[in-house]
């Protein structure tokens, strides 16, 4: 199996308004990542862009469709599609999330949250299985941000993480912005949950902007929004990890409300001083 | 309590139900708003999707009239694929039946053209000839020559003006009255990577649909002389080469498999 890997540097997830900017005035850039499906069509601006950046930078494929925590059979179809992608680009990473966003023939565009039990584990652990088989390479797969909890879960999202890695040989994508979002939407300490991850085995950090709201009984509620800069408790939560791990490939991901490229820059300019300096601190 | 996905998929497309069993959160046990964020999620991320794809159509009918429209679409025929560059394919078929938009009749075909352009834009990419191919030809191996398409192309016939319509509502036209209200067939392809929309003369649509179904230039030239008195061969063969739709020629003593 395939275990390539991206650059321990900062990266950017593409957007086509950045295409000239990020080309004449890449910063301390080492790595591009796109969603994966739209990158599906047949040819066209999209395929060209991304065979020029390639050839420049190192390719994170992420995911958004695949559904992985679907109760039923994965997508085939969809899997195939993203075999010929990574047979075409042979992207340094492929990611997808611990999340499900389809049920039945039906697409719902979100990524959903999952209840936390042994035999959820079980599902997952095998369809994160048939994907590494039918890709031919080891996956990362991705904590999410949640809204609610399931009173059925039994297990810690951390513990359900490792348990997925023990039994397919996975890695984690660690998106620190989700693990501050989640902590606070569910009154918990986002420090006790990194000191929990299974670091370890991570090959991807993300970072992003959420945005605040409230749930039902007026209690801070974050959203995760990727439409604003990286906020402070997660730049601070991701130098802490990084003191531990050393230099990761470290993403900033900007969806909605897209800035100038010289804005998106500047954050990744901020991710790779983290990187060298809190880094130094893990090697000494 | 159990939670299952199908109970959880109702709910987020139906902003009658309430929040699936077996969800819960640290303050509340019943927690409306938090399931209200995955609902808002599906319902907004499907209808700026649709938003994206249609943009003279938004333009037309305003804003707030766009995504209440596009919000009774989303529930009542979500995608089917992950695909988000395909969602929308049936918009225009919806648009026709909505009653609200009853009395703006082109709309559905100001759709079609938006979704025809999108198909164009992730096409397989193809190299078509240059016009200098066709000037090779003996006027008589012009008869039955059949030609073989770039796949990026469509063909959108309205009785309606929709290229202008569409023109005028995505800047590429200064908005005006239509004085001369009459049907427009749009052509749209790819000229590289960016998309074209161009007005077809008369029986061009005929023509153009005669070649692609693999009629001989003489055969799609009857069909489009008995669609229309206006149809001019030599404009319709000037634009077919000018306009980088061919991607090979197949002459009369090669059998077109």
């Amino acid at each position: 199996m395939i275990q390539p890997a991206l650059p321990p540097r900062t990266g950017v997830g593409f957007k086509p308004d950045h295409f000239e900017g990020l080309i004449a005035d890449p910063g301390p850039i080492g790595f591009v990542e796109v969603h994966a499906e739209n990158y599906m069509g047949e040819g066209g601006r999209p395929h060209a862009r991304l065979t020029h950046l390639h050839e420049r930078f190192a390719l994170s494929l992420h995911g958004v469709g695949l559904s992985i925590g679907v109760d039923g059979p994965l997508d085939r179809a969809h899997l195939q599609r993203l075999r010929r992608l990574c047979d075409r680009y042979r992207p340094e990473s492929f990611s997808e999330h611990l999340a499900w966003s389809s049920h039945g023939e039906i697409y719902l565009n979100d990524l959903l949250p999952l209840p936390y039990t042994a035999a959820t584990l079980a599902r997952i652990a095998d369809h994160v299985a048939e994907i590494q088989d039918a890709l031919g390479r080891r996956m990362l797969l991705e904590n999410p941000a949640t809204y609610l909890l399931f009173a059925e879960s039994t297990l810690a999202e951390t513990d359900f993480l490792a348990g997925i890695v023990g039994r397919t040989g996975c890695g984690l994508l660690l998106d620190v912005n989700n693990v501050f979002v989640s902590a606070t939407n569910h009154g918990r300490s986002a420090e006790a949950y990194l000191a929990a991850f299974p670091l370890e085995h991570v090959g991807e950090i993300h970072l992003a902007g959420h945005a605040a709201s409230a749930d039902d009984m007026g209690a801070p509620l974050l959203i995760d929004a990727h439409g604003s800069p990286v906020a402070d408790p997660v730049w601070a939560l991701f130098e802490r990890v990084i003191v531990r791990t050393g230099p990761l490939p470290t993403l900033i991901e900007w969806d909605n409300d897209v800035p100038a490229w010289p804005v998106l820059r500047s954050e990744s300019v901020a991710a790779d001083a983290v990187l060298t300096r809190f880094g130094v601190m893990h090697a000494a | 309590m159990s939670s299952d996905q199908a109970s959880f998929a109702r709910a987020l497309l139906d902003p009658e139900r309430q929040a699936p069993d077996g969800v819960t959160s640290h303050t509340h046990a019943a927690p409306a708003k938090r399931f209200a964020v995955y609902r808002n999620n599906v319902v907004v991320g499907l209808v700026d999707a649709l938003a994206t794809r249609f943009p003279a159509v938004q333009r037309i009918v305003g804003e707030e009239f766009f995504r209440a429209m596009a919000g009774v679409f989303v529930r009542a025929h979500p995608p089917r694929s992950p695909l988000m560059m395909d969602y929308g394919d049936d918009l225009p078929a919806f648009v026709e039946t909505f009653a609200p938009a009853a009395e703006l009749p082109y709309l559905a075909d100001v759709a079609r053209l938006e979704a025809a352009r999108t198909r164009a834009f992730h096409a397989a990419d193809a190299a078509p000839l240059p016009p200098a191919a066709f000037s090779a030809l003996e006027p008589a191996e012009l008869e039955a020559l059949r030609l073989q398409f770039c796949p990026d192309i469509a063909i959108v016939r309205s009785t309606h003006p929709i290229v202008t319509i569409w023109a005028m509502n995505v800047d590429e036209a200064e908005p005006a009255p239509i004085e001369d209200w009459r049907g427009e067939d749009a052509l749209v392809s790819r000229e590289g990577f960016e998309v074209a929309v161009r007005r077809l003369p008369p029986g061009g649509a005929v023509f153009l649909a005669n070649l692609r179904a693999g009629g001989t230039l003489a055969e799609a030239a009857l069909a489009a002389m008995q669609e229309t008195a206006r149809f001019d061969l030599a404009e319709n063969l000037a634009g077919l080469m000018s306009a980088q739709l061919v991607a090979g020629l197949i002459p009369a003593q090669v059998p077109a498999f």
